[in-house]
């Protein structure tokens, strides 16, 4: 019984894997005509990635889906707002401020605003510019976690805040320096992590689905996008006020 | 031995990852929820499996597919493998980068149909919209658009044109698209636009742009090798509301169809 599940976890792992597979043979035998490098070390990493990947959806129904859920509908069963809105900031901060995407990107950012001649190029500078520019980014996630539950909880339609949120990115576009929009843009796509996502995301579903009047596909969807929205703007906000 | 050391860097990293996350849970739960939390001992085991599952993938990425995606990605794009050894090139010909094209297309649908979070949010769509979402049809409909987005970031970075074009005229189709898609696929399709982009997706993209933007003639890392990541997450949000909107407008015309022949 375990071990037929196992195998099916498996099994569909390695399906999620086979694209990648083909597209690398496709063009590594084909257009660059070519034997692929290192055969038994890819072959080992193949299989880490096969196991891994199983191994993380089979903990994703165990683990992380129903704790998100139980701690949404613990917190909308106390009925404080003040709690739900504290954890709901807590938790995009403190995933995003140490998150390891973030920290390379903050650090490229300060190389280039120093080779720009924006920042001086000594390491303090660098540093502290580097600091704030994650701070700022962490920062912007929780409020950005912070207001999409406030959305769900107020039945607030997503597109408004969406597009309004679309109006400003293009507008800042306009003012912000030119070396800092490229970053700000990116900065947008990286700040959800793998473990960040599932988590959101059974937050959202679980506190549309406690509820009353609240779909969860409606409602319950939509953090992650917030997530990815508001490090953008204060990102170019950031490298207005620094400039 | 050297790979062992490796795996556990990697591990003592996932679980610096998790640490903030524990902390906020087991402290909401002591202090201000005062309750013991339900089947723990499963969470604890999931949570485990997370971690170890979350390190594995990524340690395999790193021995396998990152420098293989980087060789690949530096072969395809250099001036020789494009226009042939004899000729010096000083202005990029974007119709020389076909295969370019085509690679990063690929390796964009490939990635993202392995990509961990596009996967939960998938399983949890499916719960949630009771089995119409198929988990495979929105992993898929997300897949074309990062592969879009990520053949078209390339063509930018070849053609050096700036990226906020770009991702203007994004805004303004999604934009446009809202209005008419249905109205319970949106907060979906919006959020399928910052799930695609994580651990597999960003670094081999990463690469593909800061590769090409410096083996291109007349690019700048600095400016042009960003922004792929941005088209990666523009892109599916609009493949998603059109994926629906089409399934709407079939399902009419089919409604449509069906009345008219009933009369």
């Amino acid at each position: 019984m375990i071990i037929k599940t196992i195998l099916k976890k498996i099994k569909s792992a390695f399906t999620d894997l086979l694209p990648i597979i083909l597209v690398i043979a496709f063009f590594q035998i084909i257009v660059l005509k070519q034997a692929l490098p290192q055969m038994g070390e890819v072959l080992f990493g193949g299989l880490l990635v096969v196991t891994g990947l199983a191994l993380f959806v089979q903990g994703l129904e165990m683990g992380l889906f129903p704790i998100g859920e139980s701690m949404a509908h613990a917190l909308a069963k106390k009925g404080s707002i003040f709690w739900l809105l504290c954890f709901a900031f807590a938790l995009g901060f403190s995933t995003t401020v140490a998150e390891p995407a973030l920290i390379a990107v903050a650090w490229e950012a300060a190389e280039i605003a120093s080779q720009g001649g924006l920042i001086d190029a000594n390491s303090e500078s660098l540093k502290k510019y580097a600091f704030g520019l994650r701070m700022s980014v962490a920062f912007s996630v929780g409020l950005a976690i912070l207001i999409g539950v406030l959305r769900i909880l107020r039945g607030w339609p997503i597109h408004y805040l969406i597009i309004s949120g679309y109006v400003v990115v293009m507008l800042m576009t306009f003012i912000a320096p030119k070396e800092i929009i490229g970053i700000a843009y990116d900065a947008g796509g990286v700040t959800t992590s793998t473990i960040t996502v599932p988590l959101v995301a059974a937050l959202g579903v679980g506190l549309a689905s406690s509820i009353r009047g609240r779909s969860p596909l409606v409602d319950g969807f939509g953090l992650i996008a917030f997530a990815s929205l508001l490090p953008m703007i204060f990102v170019m906000g950031y490298g207005l006020i620094i400039f | 031995m050297e790979f062992i050391y490796e795996l556990s860097k990697i591990l003592i990293a996932t679980c610096r990852d998790v640490l903030p996350i524990i902390i906020l849970i087991v402290g909401f739960q002591l202090l201000v929820l005062r309750q013991p939390i339900p089947h723990l001992r499963r969470l604890i085991v999931g949570g485990v499996y997370v971690v170890i599952g979350l390190a594995l993938f990524l340690a395999g990425l790193e021995k396998a597919l990152f420098p293989l995606g980087n060789i690949m990605a530096s072969q395809l794009s250099d001036p020789v493998f494009i226009y042939g050894a004899e000729e010096v090139v000083t202005q990029a010909d974007w119709k020389a980068y076909g295969w370019v094209y085509l690679f990063a297309a690929m390796i964009g649908f490939a990635t993202t149909i392995a990509e961990p979070s596009l996967i939960a949010v998938a399983f949890k769509a499916n719960e949630v919209s009771a089995g119409t979402i198929k988990q495979w049809g929105l992993r898929i409909t997300v897949a074309i658009g990062v592969a879009f987005g990520i053949s078209l970031g390339t063509f930018r970075i070849v053609t050096g044109t700036p990226l906020y074009l770009y991702i203007l005229v994004g805004y303004m189709i999604v934009i446009v698209q809202t209005i008419f898609a249905p109205k319970n696929i949106i907060a979906l399709a919006y959020d399928s636009g910052g799930v695609t982009t994580s651990t597999v997706t960003v670094p081999l993209v990463a690469a593909l742009g800061l590769g090409l933007s410096s083996s291109v003639p007349g690019r700048n890392p600095a400016l042009d090798g960003f922004g792929l990541i941005a088209f990666a997450s523009l892109f599916p949000i609009i493949t998603v509301m059109g994926y629906a909107q089409l399934m709407q407008w079939y399902n009419q015309r089919k409604k449509n169809h069906g009345e008219k022949n009933a009369i």
